[in-house]
């Protein structure tokens, strides 16, 4: 263990290139190139920065680790970062993709490429500082500040309707965080202290909500993540945004912004409020079932490829607020493992479009057919990501969804029905969709003079190629590092639903 | 002669308004200056009107003496002292900002930085009122020279409307204002707030004095341009001259939400819950109408007027609490939304073309690939004043709401932040039309001083952040003088 504030350089690394980026008077072809190289750098150097984090990262204790604090407002908020099993691979994962993004804009971004570089890294910084964050108030203004870049990312360089999808994307999260903030302050006033160490520490009786109290926090709560994540009903601002984002942009969003819901969920709303928690599973599991049956028909019935992977999303996060509320390690594990699984998976879907897109500037299903004759590496990789996707045995998309469905199934049969049906759902949408796209015969004259992937292009899949085969075939490495940390969620849970049943039952004696 | 003086002097603590003497007594010297050397003067008596305001900040900063002056009329305490800065600070930014407009609109009047010193000499007395006379006076100081500055250009039609607009329903204020400082006087036979309080404290609290605060809140409501009387802000606003909005916007808001806080906290202490309902009814209705009558606007001072109503909404949220953490707040967002507004207005008196201002959001278009450092500038003032994290607009909505759920106001506070969802539609929207949309015609470059301000403002927002812990140790020293 060391002294270096390693955590406060990750997150903030990538507003220093920024900065540097600033710097860079835009007027030739060689800053423009500059610039790239500046925010490529800055990635790279980011995401080797935090593997030093798993490398050194301690498997068998549950605490926080890499912890720094200091004095900021008083009681109201203090900056306190650190990381634990739950919160350390989304890091990873947040530092990992983004040089995939900005390799992804090398070429398609024409239009001011120094405010959008600007914008992606001070992303990255906000992105990674929700994942860090040990202060409810830091982790607060962290999640929330991802909304302007993100707002300017659709907005600007985004497709023909941008202006309505980022308004949409930026009111509909706003709407939903804006309530959190509220149980937040009630969170502080209750018990004196909005830092998360301490409010997790199941033995500072002050950090106790009382069973009253919880059902309207962790509701307040919910509306954030519910709508972050994006759970059914309040999922419609997701197939806009990540059709009109840059190719980039809708990685980001499908692979890291949708994982904060999940955390939020797995950080706060189980550990802070268990007993509404407990009330509440069964309302979860039911818009989840809803979510991975009904958002899987609607993915059928698109006819633009990003539409479609965004409902994709929508059904396969179902399976994760479903695996969080089961409160089993099955249900966990599998959850935060299919977290992961799908920030690879579809972000590789993303970056595929993107690959056909800057090439026909469609994303008409309609307008593709028979790529396998002239794109033989890609219809190979896209098959790949389209069979993670499905949750294929030997990717890393089937090993979360499993977890998860055996985790539901210790609960509830009924609801493990309905989400099991929606595996099959998703091989129908999935494979409709390659084949669409990529058999058939080649008789679109547009497509005829069509090339293959270029060595950027590889470079910026095959080793999401190699990660999502390896995840799925050894998926240890994550179980470790998860581990200790979902046990203990587990345990304090359970203690905490225990107290709770003796104080009700002490209660009726009397 | 010298001994009475001496003596004068040390029993009346007259040391406490040396900022206040200073002020008359700069603007009586500029007053002659100004009438005997006639408009050549404008700029010496600018530059001139500019140093009284600074000596006056830094001899106000330099007072570490606090307590009350003239018989218990006037008081500096820490609160009165923060907000005087920050009205000395809006005053001259608003000075500052008005030189290169002015002579290129062709309103060269010596008057008009005078009338800014009177204006400012009338809202530190509103701030350090410690009693219903002086309140009075110091708020009819504030509001005879505003309504001339609303007319300052004599020539446009919409500016002599505006001033008289801004005349007529104020003199109607200041009526009701003074009719129900009439009725708790005879309520309680006291003016001064100490007395007013005590005579209420222990006795059931009679309807008469009820009439009266809701007449003299009534009146203090106007001026803080609250919903329901806030009728005259959008017009006013409009048919100023820019400089004189920014003025409006800014310093005068300060003054009357700092004597709406002490006539509330300190006088009517005993009957805080009826004054809540009434701060919090207003609250609700000014959050409420500033967010949903400024999606409606095309003039971009119209919608910065329905956004202060807004922005008056939400401190007054930190008011009703009625506690300290309340009280706080409110401090916090004044001096917030002070240097946002002040920010946004330098790009607004900077919306020039070469055949004159223009004033229509829609001239913004696409100002981010014209002019990428004002965008970018406003951009982040939109930002804030949305609230979003991490800018200070943030912050300022944070401490407010924070005081409300401590004194369990959940409804006032859960409407709060969904009229802040609201509101922020519109901000989002002049964002949206400087980045998304295609250019409209060139700006011509902005003077300097706009420029300044602009990118103070925009740097203080941006950085609020990292001195937010300092300021907040500040403020809670000024909130601590009432409890």
């Amino acid at each position: 263990m060391t002294d270096w504030p390693i955590l406060t350089m990750i997150t903030f690394m990538p507003l220093v290139g920024a900065l540097m980026i600033m710097l860079i008077p835009t007027d030739n072809v060689v800053a423009e190139r500059n610039i790239k190289n500046v925010a490529l750098f800055t990635t790279i150097i980011t995401f080797i920065a935090s593997l030093y984090i798993w490398v050194n990262f301690d498997n068998t204790t549950a605490g926080f680790q890499f912890v720094e604090r200091y004095e900021w407002i008083g009681s109201f908020m203090s900056y306190h970062m650190g990381v634990d099993g739950i919160s350390m691979l989304f890091v990873i994962l947040s530092t990992f993709l983004m040089p995939f993004c900005i390799l992804a804009s090398w070429k398609s971004v024409k239009k001011d490429i120094k405010s959008y570089m600007i914008a992606f890294l001070v992303l990255e910084s906000f992105m990674i500082g929700v994942f860090c964050a040990l202060d409810i108030m830091l982790f607060y203004i962290f999640f929330e500040a991802g909304l302007i870049p993100m707002f300017l990312i659709i907005g600007i360089w985004g497709g023909a309707r941008r202006v309505y999808a980022s308004f949409k994307f930026f009111l509909y999260t706003l709407l939903g965080s804006v309530l959190m903030l509220l149980a937040i302050m009630a969170i502080y006033w209750q018990t004196n202290t909005t830092d998360i160490v301490l409010l997790l520490d199941p033995s500072r009786a002050e950090s106790v909500i009382p069973a009253s109290m919880q059902t309207w926090l962790w509701l307040a709560f919910f509306a954030s993540f519910a709508v972050k994540m994006p759970m059914w009903p309040v999922h419609t601002w997701l197939p806009d945004a990540h059709v009109e984002a840059p190719t980039a942009g809708s990685v980001v969003l499908a692979a890291i912004l949708l994982k904060m819901g999940g955390y939020g969920f797995l950080r706060f709303s189980i550990p802070m409020f268990p007993v509404a928690s407990d009330e509440l599973a069964m309302f979860v599991f039911v818009l989840s079932a809803i979510a991975i049956v009904y958002t899987s028909l609607v993915a059928l019935m698109q006819e633009d490829i990003k539409k479609l992977i965004a409902y994709s999303s929508v059904a396969h996060m179902g399976y994760v607020t479903m695996g969080i509320f089961t409160m089993n390690a099955n249900g966990i594990q599998g959850s935060l493992y299919q977290m992961l699984s799908h920030g690879l998976v579809s972000g590789a879907l993303f970056l595929c479009v993107g690959v056909v897109y800057d090439r026909m500037h469609t994303r008409e299903i309609a307008a593709y057919g028979g790529l396998v004759n002239r794109m033989p590496k890609y219809a190979v990789v896209f098959l790949i990501f389209t069979m993670a996707n499905v949750g294929l045995p030997g990717t890393s998309g089937f090993v979360g969804e499993f977890l998860v469905l055996l985790g539901i199934f210790q609960v509830n049969t009924w609801i493990a029905l309905f989400a099991t049906s929606g595996v099959i759902l998703s091989a129908a949408y999935a494979l409709w969709l390659y084949r669409r796209v990529v058999f058939g015969s080649l008789d679109k004259e547009s497509l005829k003079s069509i090339l293959d992937l270029d060595t950027r292009e590889k470079a910026i899949i095959y080793p999401l190629v190699v990660l999502v085969i390896f995840y799925g075939v050894y998926p240890m490495p994550v179980f470790e590092a998860t581990e200790v940390s979902v046990n203990n969620l587990i345990v304090n849970y359970q203690a905490a639903i225990e107290a709770a049943k003796e104080t009700a039952q002490a209660s009726l004696k009397q | 002669m010298q001994e009475t003086l001496q003596a004068f002097s040390e029993t009346q603590n007259i040391g406490l308004l040396g900022a206040e003497l200073w002020l008359a007594l700069g603007v009586l010297v500029l007053l002659m200056v100004g009438v005997f050397s006639g408009e050549r003067s404008h700029s010496q008596v600018t530059g001139l009107s500019l140093a009284v305001i600074v000596a006056a900040g830094i001899g106000l900063f330099l007072t570490v003496e606090r307590g009350t002056a003239m018989n218990g009329s006037f008081i500096l305490d820490n609160f009165a002292w923060f907000m005087k800065i920050l009205t000395l600070v809006g005053s001259g930014l608003a000075i500052i900002m008005s030189v290169n407009y002015m002579k290129r609109e062709g309103v060269i009047n010596f008057e008009y930085p005078i009338l800014v010193l009177t204006a400012t000499l009338g809202m530190m007395l509103m701030i350090s009122a410690n009693d219903l006379i002086t309140l009075y006076l110091g708020l009819e100081l504030q509001s005879l020279s505003l309504y001339v500055l609303a007319a300052i250009n004599r020539d446009s039609v919409r500016s002599t409307e505006a001033g008289l607009k801004y005349f007529v329903l104020g003199a109607l204020s200041s009526g009701m204002l003074l009719y129900g400082a009439s009725l708790i006087y005879g309520f309680t036979g006291h003016t001064d707030f100490t007395g007013i309080a005590d005579a209420m404290a222990g006795n059931e609290r009679s309807l008469g004095l009820i009439f009266g605060l809701v007449f003299l809140m009534a009146g203090i409501a106007f001026k803080i341009s609250a919903v329901p009387f806030h009728m005259w802000t959008p017009d006013v606003y409009e048919g100023s001259p820019s400089p004189v909005t920014a003025f409006f916007a800014a310093a005068p808001k300060i003054a009357a939400m700092s004597m709406l806080i002490r006539v509330v906290i300190q006088a009517f202490e005993p009957v805080t819950s009826d004054w809540q309902q009434i701060i919090s009814f207003i609250a609700i209705a000014s959050m409420a109408l500033g967010a949903f009558a400024a999606i409606g606007q095309t003039n971009i001072k119209r919608l910065m007027a329905y956004s202060s109503i807004g922005h008056m909404g939400y401190a007054l949220v930190g008011l009703a609490a009625g506690t300290q953490s309340g009280v706080h707040g409110v401090i916090i967002y004044m001096l917030i939304y002070m240097v946002m507004t002040v920010g946004t207005f330098a790009c607004i008196i900077a919306m020039r073309r070469k055949d004159g201002t223009v004033e229509e959001i829609a001239d913004l278009a696409g100002l981010g690939s014209r002019n990428p450092m004002m965008a970018l500038m406003l951009t982040i003032l939109m930002f804030s004043l949305a609230g979003i994290p991490p800018l200070a607009g943030f912050f300022a909505k944070y401490f407010v709401f924070v005081a409300a759920i401590e004194a369990g106001l959940y409804a006032l506070a859960i409407i709060g932040v969904l009229a802040s969802v609201i509101g922020s539609f519109y901000y989002l929207r002049i964002i949206k039309t400087m980045w998304f949309d295609e250019p409209a015609d060139n700006f011509v470059p902005m003077d300097s001083e706009l420029k300044l301000v602009l990118m103070a403002s925009g740097i203080f927002v941006t950085f609020y952040v990292l001195i937010a812990g300092y300021v907040t140790d500040a403020t809670s020293v000024a909130a601590a003088s009432f409890f």
